[in-house]
């Protein structure tokens, strides 16, 4: 019974998306504190404090180590928020989805202005981190802005599983699963604090499929002006991810709302 | 057929036309293999119980709900986005978006359809006047009343300009005021030659605003007409209500040339000659009776039976 056709947005995505964004700057204070706060306070906390002990890592400061971590890991949970809290939220109980498929756009539309929007939400994280770590002195050279439309792009991979999420969930308290399960254990292990190659072989080949160590591989060397390597590889992957949830996200919520 | 001529469509042509249409959810079949058409420029309604399979149907109208099987078009035209730019929809439950004023809300359902921002704002004015809503404009849409927030719904689902607008229970849960208020816009509508579908279980609604109906349930149409043509049909004339209570010494059997009803609180006397029976209660100390003429809603107890529907 699913509609697996394969997707076809059009520029019904960006009206979407331009709601997002209307909405948002409705409530910019709030928003902005929170972009700004938690990356102040993981590096004057963390930063400051652990890299007193610490002093290099990975070949660099620890605080430049854990600032291009946490763009990268702040881009994810952004995403994964917005994926799974909000849009759930305007699928089933604010019903602002069935208001939009009375007009000409498509499950297919809706959905992909929502990751365009999960994108741009993860851009915004990363800028505030970039600000933040260029007050602290931690970011080496300009290089550092490519770190945001690879934000952007951490965005769009992480949404589709969370949307996937949303389309599935019967109520809010079922994201615990997604944020214990994958999101944090992701978060831990995937090189934003200590670099993987400190853990065992085996949690390393796990943690190589997952998209988060792509990301930060992206965003590490860009922060501290480092050579990028296998930059392709790590890209195409976050693309893999980006495609197929999509994809998967459009069939699930088309068999949610189109019954 | 190019772009050009698909929007025209004569004028005797029908606006929707549906044989066949069907929908199994699992083994339930909500609705039945139902034919209908629905002429241009007219209010066409859709009566029926809860379960009934009425908002299914809209929503397979509205391409929200594919068909197990049938035929459905729409303008001529099998149901797809482009069939919906020319539908307005108001839907049972009112889903504006909580997080933007009246204006923005009207403003933001414009951008869905592409509507040019000035010719929008030029809508969107005609629209708060055509619902009264003009000194609410800047109002967030949860500080509204319930009334309001119907008129809303409704202005944005003109913002569109469509030739057909579809309703599902526009008027349920409103007050009096509200519902004649809406009433009279839906007339208004009609008037300037929109199409319009409702679904209802208010007879009273659907006996002032349909021009035509169906009686639904069990997913199936159980008859089809004017509502004057459906009350010829299938009830006599005229009703006389006896309070149960007050009836205690009347015996049925006795009572002149009409069929009764018991519907628990009242007798339902149906009859088309009510002068003999009248004559038989005034003559019966204690009795309360009311005589009214049939209408719908004897129309719709007589095809959909008497027991509750949840």
């Amino acid at each position: 019974m699913n509609d697996w056709r394969l997707p076809s947005a059009g520029l019904g995505a960006l009206v979407v998306l331009r709601r997002n964004v209307l909405v948002w700057r409705k409530l910019i204070g709030p928003a902005l504190v929170f972009n700004f706060g938690e990356p102040i306070l993981y590096l004057l906390g963390l930063g400051l404090g652990l890299g007193s002990f610490i002093g290099n890592m990975g070949e660099m400061p620890y605080l430049t180590f854990l600032a291009s971590g946490l763009i990268a890991s702040s881009a994810m949970t952004t995403a994964s928020f917005e994926g799974t809290y909000s849009v759930f939220t305007r699928m089933i109980p604010q019903r602002t989805y069935e208001a939009i498929l009375a007009t000409p756009l498509e499950v297919d539309d809706i959905l992909a202005g929502e990751m365009l929007w999960c994108g741009v939400k993860s851009l915004i994280s990363a800028v505030a981190i970039l600000v933040v770590a260029s007050l602290l002195g931690v970011v080496a050279s300009w290089n550092a802005l490519w770190t945001l439309p690879i934000a952007f792009l951490i965005g769009l991979c992480f949404a589709g599983p969370a949307i996937v999420m949303s389309s599935i969930v019967s109520n809010y308290d079922f994201f615990s699963f997604y944020s214990v399960l994958v999101i944090t254990p992701m978060f831990i292990l995937s090189g934003v604090f200590y670099p993987i190659e400190t853990m065992p072989t085996l949690l390393q080949t796990i943690v190589q499929v997952l998209p988060l160590s792509h990301a930060v591989a992206l965003v590490r060397p860009l922060v501290a002006n480092q050579v990028l390597i296998q930059p392709l590889l790590h890209v195409a992957v976050l693309l893999v991810y980006t495609v197929i949830g999509y994809y998967l996200a459009v069939v699930l919520v088309r068999r949610r709302l189109i019954v | 057929m190019s772009a050009s001529t698909s929007h025209i469509t004569s004028s005797t042509s029908p606006v929707v036309s549906a044989k066949g249409l069907r929908k199994v959810f699992g083994t339930l079949t909500v609705v039945d293999d139902i034919d209908f058409t629905i002429p241009r420029g007219k209010c066409f309604g859709f009566l029926g119980p809860n379960g009934a399979g009425k908002t299914t149907t809209l929503r397979m109208l509205l391409g929200l709900s594919p068909m197990t099987a049938g035929e459905l078009t729409i303008f001529g035209q099998p149901v797809s986005p482009k069939t919906r730019e020319r539908m307005g929809v108001v839907p049972q439950l009112d889903n504006l978006d909580p997080d933007f004023s009246v204006i923005e809300n009207l403003e933001l359902y414009a951008s869905y359809f592409r509507i040019p921002r000035v010719e929008a704002s030029v809508r969107i004015e005609r629209l708060l006047r055509f619902t009264a809503l003009s000194e609410k404009r800047y109002a967030k849409t949860e500080t509204l009343s319930g009334g309001m927030k119907r008129r809303l719904t409704i202005a944005r689902a003109l913002i569109n300009e469509p030739e057909l607008v579809v309703l599902d229970e526009p008027t349920t849960g409103l007050d009096p005021q509200v519902r004649h208020a809406i009433w009279s816009r839906l007339n208004d509508l009609r008037a300037q030659g929109t199409t319009l579908i409702l679904t209802t279980h208010y007879m009273e609604e659907a006996e002032r605003l349909c021009d035509e109906l169906v009686i639904m349930d069990h997913g199936r149409i159980l008859d089809h007409g004017t509502p004057r043509a459906l009350i010829k049909r299938h009830v006599e004339a005229e009703v006389i209500e006896i309070r149960s209570e007050t009836a205690k010494g009347l015996v049925l059997e006795d009572l002149p040339e009409c069929r009764v009803e018991d519907l628990g609180t009242s007798l339902y006397c149906y009859t088309h000659h009510a002068a003999p029976l009248i004559q038989h209660l005034q003559d019966s100390p204690g009795v309360v009776f009311m005589h009214r003429p049939a209408g719908l809603e004897d129309v719709f107890l007589t095809l959909t039976g008497r027991e509750l529907r949840d």
